[in-house]
């Protein structure tokens, strides 16, 4: 008996070696991988969003292997959780392009992960690829950006309130943050610039997580009672958009009185929430899951196959990662090398097949160009497109309703330069803000 | 087409079948009624182009069809059509289209459904109850806002003669704020004539006169402006507005001048009942997070950093509640609210039994051991429930609003809270004063070896109360979960605010922590508008810090030889 039992203990013991040596060959071959490095929260605050960027990533380069990887290598993710903490972001940068030696890196979420790495992406000379909407008023060498400026997003939403449904009075509201507090003092701007007086337009920020919304909704509807068509525009981020679309439907607003557009509001943030009473209010992107294209239905049920759950839904930030990574796949089989002097030189005016049936492109300021869609809530969590531009809008990196930054260019190729000032003629440099 | 309901299975019929002339649509559509005021003209001219040869208009079951493809510019013109055949339907397939109950088969022929229920569904032109199971999947038609206000308007014509008198009122105010032209003054006058609801003729007076404010006629228009003096309507108001800055006529301008000044005068005082409206609506949330605190920390002294968490579980609660019964969520929140206490009193009791019993007399202690808890209570949520908010819903009667008039509604979420909230209170004093748990709590909490000493079970009671107070803040979760998003987080929002409002109150006074609950709401509100939100909060604190150096035991200090030490 015991015998037997030393027996097969050693069998195993002996099983698992072999296992061992041969997972140990196979790191060896590994070795001549392409190291793809992603940077994503997987816990805290974020990992809501960001957990789902991920998935996205590791489907697309598991797709890319078995397309015969690149540059007849493997492709290699590389995945590090950042906890939601902007500090960590840099330092799980740092560990991913001096340890792991990642070619390239694609995460972030908030903007102010994003400006924790980048001084490090560019002190180490890396990659990275941004998928999320943006305030703008940035531009690095290391970076794509290719997630919505607000001239991709927030201008294009405006003029359709303006020229479509004719609105007069704007509200502002957003979260009390970075990326509202820019984009406001952007479209306030721009409406100005357009006639609308300083009377009509309202600001409103709140905290995070604002559940109380009753005098902000009666002070809206105030607002709107004044024989002008009023709009709301919104870059309320997160969980406070649900007590604020109901306080709406409770104060008796729906979205033909004043319609609500939202920056921040996508499928994935829908499918949680009964989305009765945002019904009619508005959303922009650059991609929505109702999009009817073949690219889209493909991409979708890779997606539902891929993460194994029926009832899961695609974002525009997911189909801003699909089209940063084949844009980096693109530029790395043209450049020959994963180098990123190379990659950086070859990825401008690279073009990809988008999701919504275009082809986007990257630009010389490392911004892409996108189509603008509006989409009304349905019942189901899903959007109606209702509008969207002729063409494909290209991002800009220097908004040009703001003081300070309407004479800056970025262009990475011909000038070189991040922040030209076209009036001194002068590359201002890392000083820019 | 009246009366024409069983018409036999239109849907074997090819989509263009013959069209015969119908007379009844024919009747139907020169009878008086208030299909009048669609010009014929337009009719014809908005039908499908793929009719316009056709002597005769499609009949009501192939416009329905129509609704199932198309653009949505053509869903538009093929609705009003609807519309405009007067058949006995179309206001039930236009609601439903609107609610967006109104869905079609994906194989063809298609067909088109209202959605009764779940999974089942009825013939949309005729009515007639359809076998689910043979459809396949079906789609909703979608509509977008520009469609919705179209459809609002049709149905609000055709409600202007309903049975009932509040349908009569809304198809009215639908009307002034669509706008009311020239043709609608005449359909109005008319009747109103036939009114017998005041409220719906003050309504009628209203329109009209809104429309004769663009007479070009002087009288008319004077007479319009002294007709709306106090009228409440938005519409109103802008419209008035534009008169008095741009008529030609100064006795107008100045004769709306008047008109506005009585309508702001009025809104005016109307904003300030809504200000304390949402003062006190705030301060019924604060008291309801404060008052199981006020206990636990009031009446204890037990310094529980997680009262909020056990809010947190009476809102998980009501979300399990409504997982288990998903066919009484009108019923849900009356079972959650006896759920939560329960559940909610005992972690309390076993918070207290596990460690807090341990820690009396050693406030740092408690309030580190009890952050502990709170912490572990999260993340206990996150692995049972998902790091992600649940979604609780709204049962219907929570929803909407008390419309007192045109600038004045009270949402009935947080009337019933306010009343909940004061409901609570008055429960929890009589439980303290009357019963004899409350004598014991009173006696262990004034003097502990004097109650022990005449036979209280001091450790008992204590127990008993610390759970007392756990359940009152798993009833406050139930109320907070239809305000508010249900989330591991969702305690640690209350925490600050019910510490705030235990110590501004005094410490020990349940009345104390109703007093002050409701006066930080109502300053709380009353400085938001002009302060902001984050603001208002900030100065709120200020002012508190200020307070407390000014009278170190709150509101209402406690007296006597209990308070001495």
């Amino acid at each position: 008996m015991k015998l037997k039992k030393l027996l097969k203990s050693i069998g195993v013991l002996g099983a698992s070696c072999t296992l061992a040596l041969s997972s140990l060959t196979t790191s060896a071959q590994e070795e001549d991988t392409i190291k793809v490095g992603v940077l994503h929260s997987l816990s805290g605050t974020m990992a809501i969003s960001e957990t789902t960027l991920k998935d996205t990533m590791l489907m697309l380069i598991e797709e890319q292997n078995k397309k015969g990887g690149l540059l007849g290598k493997q492709l290699e993710p590389v995945v590090v959780d950042p906890a939601s903490n902007w500090p960590l972001f840099a330092e799980k940068t740092r560990e991913l392009l001096a340890q792991e030696e990642v070619d390239a890196i694609f995460g972030c979420w908030t903007s102010v992960s994003r400006k924790s790495v980048l001084p490090v992406v560019e002190e180490l000379n890396g990659l990275l690829f941004y998928p999320v909407q943006y305030e703008g008023e940035e531009s690095s060498r290391n970076v794509f950006y290719t997630g919505a400026a607000p001239n991709q997003q927030a201008i294009p939403a405006v003029d359709y309130l303006m020229n479509e449904l004719e609105v007069k009075r704007w509200v502002l509201a957003g979260t009390d943050y970075v990326y509202p507090r820019t984009t406001n003092k952007i479209l306030a701007a721009y409406l100005q610039s357009k006639g609308v007086a300083e009377e009509d337009i309202m600001i409103n920020y709140t905290p995070f997580g604002h559940s109380d919304w009753q005098n902000i909704v009666s002070d809206i509807k105030r607002f709107g009672s004044s024989g002008k068509k009023t709009a709301v525009v919104s870059t309320i981020n997160g969980d406070a958009n649900v007590p604020f679309y109901r306080e709406l439907g409770n104060q008796g607003i729906s979205a033909e009185d004043i319609p609500v557009v939202a920056f921040s509001v996508g499928e994935e943030e829908l499918s949680g929430i009964d989305a009765k009473p945002l019904v009619g209010h508005m959303a922009a992107w650059n991609y929505f899951m109702s999009v009817d294209t073949d690219e889209n239905n493909a991409f979708i049920d890779q997606w539902l196959e891929y993460i194994g759950n029926e009832d899961r839904v695609t974002n525009d930030p997911m189909e801003a990662h699909y089209i940063g990574f084949n844009m980096w796949v693109k530029a790395v089989e043209k450049a020959g090398t994963t180098d990123s002097d190379a990659v950086i030189d070859a990825i401008v005016g690279v073009e990809v097949p988008n999701l919504t049936g275009g082809t986007s492109k990257m630009l010389p300021n490392h911004h892409i160009t996108k189509p603008v869609l509006l989409g009304e809530i349905q019942e189901d969590g899903q959007f109606l497109t209702v509008w969207e531009t002729d063409g494909l809008v290209a991002g800009d990196a220097w908004s040009d309703y703001l003081e300070g930054s309407k004479d800056l260019k970025s262009d990475w190729v011909e000038l070189d330069c991040g922040n030209y000032n076209t009036k001194t003629k002068k590359c201002v440099g890392a000083t820019a803000e | 087409m009246r009366g024409g309901i069983s018409r036999p299975n239109f849907q074997g019929e090819s989509p263009d079948h013959p069209l015969k002339p119908d007379s009844d649509t024919t009747m139907a559509l020169l009878k008086k009624s208030v299909c009048l005021w669609i010009a014929l003209g337009a009719f014809l001219l908005t039908l499908p182009s793929a009719y316009a040869q056709s002597p005769a208009e499609p009949d009501f079951p192939t416009l329905v069809d129509e609704l199932a493809s198309g653009s949505l510019s053509k869903r538009g013109k093929t609705v009003e059509a609807i519309a405009a055949t007067n058949h006995e339907r179309a206001q039930t397939v236009l609601k439903a289209l609107l609610e967006g109950s109104l869905e079609s088969t994906r194989s063809d022929p298609r067909q088109v459904l209202i959605e009764t229920g779940t999974d089942t569904y009825v013939l949309a032109a005729n009515g007639e109850a359809v076998n689910a199971d043979n459809l396949g999947r079906t789609k909703r038609i979608p509509i977008h806002n520009k469609l919705r206000s179209q459809i609002k308007t049709l149905l609000a014509q055709m409600n202007l003669s309903a049975a009932d008198a509040d349908v009569r009122l809304r198809a009215v105010e639908q009307m002034i704020s669509d706008g009311v032209d020239g043709d609608s003054i005449a359909l109005l006058q008319q009747l109103k004539a036939d009114e017998s609801s005041s409220d719906v003729q003050d309504a009628m007076d209203d329109a009209v006169a809104l429309a004769q404010l663009e007479s070009s006629d002087n009288e008319t228009r004077l007479n319009a402006a002294k007709q709306l003096r106090g009228s409440l309507y938005p519409e109103v108001r802008g419209a008035l507005q534009i008169v008095a800055d741009n008529d030609s006529e100064s006795s107008i301008r100045a004769e709306a001048q008047r008109s506005l000044d009585s309508i702001d005068s009025k809104l005016k005082m109307f904003r300030l009942g809504e200000n304390i409206f949402f003062g006190l609506s705030l301060g019924s949330v604060l008291l309801l997070s404060a008052i199981g605190l006020a206990i636990t920390f009031g009446v204890m002294g037990v310094i529980n950093m997680a009262h909020g968490e056990l809010m947190m579980i009476g809102a998980y609660t009501t979300w399990v509640i409504q997982q288990a019964f998903p066919n009484q969520i009108e019923y849900s929140l009356f079972m959650a609210i006896p759920a939560a206490f329960v559940v909610s009193g005992l972690v309390g009791i076993a918070i207290e039994r596990g460690v807090i019993q341990f820690l009396y007399g050693r406030p740092l202690e408690t309030l580190l051991a009890t952050f502990g808890i709170s912490l572990i209570l999260q993340q206990a949520a996150r692995s049972i429930f998902s790091p992600l908010n649940r979604a609780v819903s709204l049962p219907e009667w929570m929803s909407g609003s008390l419309q007192i008039n045109p600038a004045f509604s009270i949402t009935f979420n947080r009337l019933y809270i306010l009343l909940f909230g004061l409901m609570v209170f008055f429960a929890l004093l009589a439980v303290l004063k009357k019963t004899s748990l409350g004598l014991k709590v009173r006696a262990v909490s004034q003097n502990r070896p004097m109650a022990r000493a005449v036979g209280v079970r001091a450790s008992w009671v204590d127990a008993m109360t610390f759970g007392l107070g756990s359940g009152v803040a798993g009833i406050a979760g139930v109320a907070l979960s239809q305000l508010t998003n249900v989330g591991p987080n969702l305690g640690q929002a209350y925490i600050i605010d019910s510490f705030m409002v235990v110590v501004f109150g005094g410490v020990g006074n349940l009345w104390g922590t109703l007093v002050s609950a409701m006066s930080l709401g109502v300053i709380n509100k009353f400085m938001e508008p002009f302060a902001g939100a984050v603001l208002a909060k900030v100065l709120i604190l200020v002012l508190l810090i200020l307070f407390i150096q000014k009278k170190p035991k709150g509101l209402f200090p406690q007296k006597g030889r209990a308070a001495a030490d």
